[in-house]
């Protein structure tokens, strides 16, 4: 398979999670449309090792995973605060700073 | 045989993506996006990533997506999203602008790579992907390494103090939903 059949499945997963962010109102699924458009740079950083010849794209990826790693934990943390003062998961109704 | 495998899993890909974004369950949506981390280790395998496939499979399907069943089950928010526009437009704004991304990716990527072919990793894979991956990051990406440890203790405590449930002592009494 040519590189670019990679690299353009890459950009059509990160398409699909941009959409994801900006049409949807429950949180949760924001989130996972986050973790969408990092996996598609992760499938990005690895099409690129390959390509060169070097696993320099595969450790980048490897942090990758351990940085979402992380923010899962401290995002999902968020979710479940709010869910507690508001009884809902919408990001709708966090709208305390809207002027 | 590589070409047949890469259509069938990309077209997975795409269609489980799909179904996560306009899912109308929560559940469903996290069960799609279980199925595009699967395909997405095959695409890992196609790349000579061998390590990183099953790291995916591990950590990703395995450690990340319980986690946001679990935070699912706990919040039972399985209930129907309202798509309430309370921005004017949003629907179809949010589809042209995403839709816009994709053409200027696509076009770029098509610019750019379309008469690159891979060099393949079979020179530096020669010892072992997992072999080569350990030996570059422990010599030349030892500091990045040794800073996502201490991110990873950043977000534990982190996630800690957020998830803390508050006495009533602690609570600011201006704070009036808390």
């Amino acid at each position: 398979m040519a590189p670019a059949a990679f690299l353009i499945l890459g950009a059509i997963l990160f398409s699909l999670g941009t959409l994801g962010v900006l049409l949807r109102k429950n949180a949760l699924i924001i989130f996972m449309s986050i973790e969408l458009m990092l996996n598609a740079v992760n499938l990005t950083f690895i099409t690129f090792a390959r390509m060169s010849g070097t696993l320099d794209g595969q450790v980048l990826a490897f942090f990758v995973i351990a940085v979402a790693a992380a923010e899962v934990v401290v995002g999902l943390a968020i979710i479940v605060a709010m869910f507690r003062r508001k009884q809902s998961a919408s990001v709708d109704d966090a709208r305390l700073f809207k002027w | 045989m590589e070409k047949a495998v890469f259509i069938v899993a990309a077209i997975g890909s795409v269609l489980s993506a799909v179904w996560m974004v306009f899912g109308e369950n929560t559940v469903h949506s996290a069960l799609a996006l279980v199925a595009n981390f699967f395909t997405l280790s095959v695409f890992y395998v196609l790349l000579e990533a061998h390590f990183l496939a099953v790291v995916q499979i591990i950590v990703y399907a395995g450690a990340i997506m319980v986690l946001f069943l679990f935070v699912i089950m706990l919040l039972g928010v399985d209930r129907r999203d309202q798509y309430k526009e309370t921005i004017r437009f949003q629907f179809p704004l949010a589809i042209i602008f995403s839709m816009g991304l994709l053409g200027v990716l696509i076009f770029t990527i098509r610019a750019a790579f379309d008469k690159t072919s891979f060099t393949g990793l079979s020179q530096a894979n020669a010892s072992g992907n997992t072999q080569g991956l350990g030996r570059l990051l422990f010599t030349h990406y030892l500091f990045p390494f040794e800073v996502t440890s201490l991110l990873l203790i950043v977000a534990a405590i982190g996630a800690m103090v957020i998830g803390k449930r508050r006495t009533p002592a602690e609570t600011d009494p201006e704070d009036e939903d808390a």
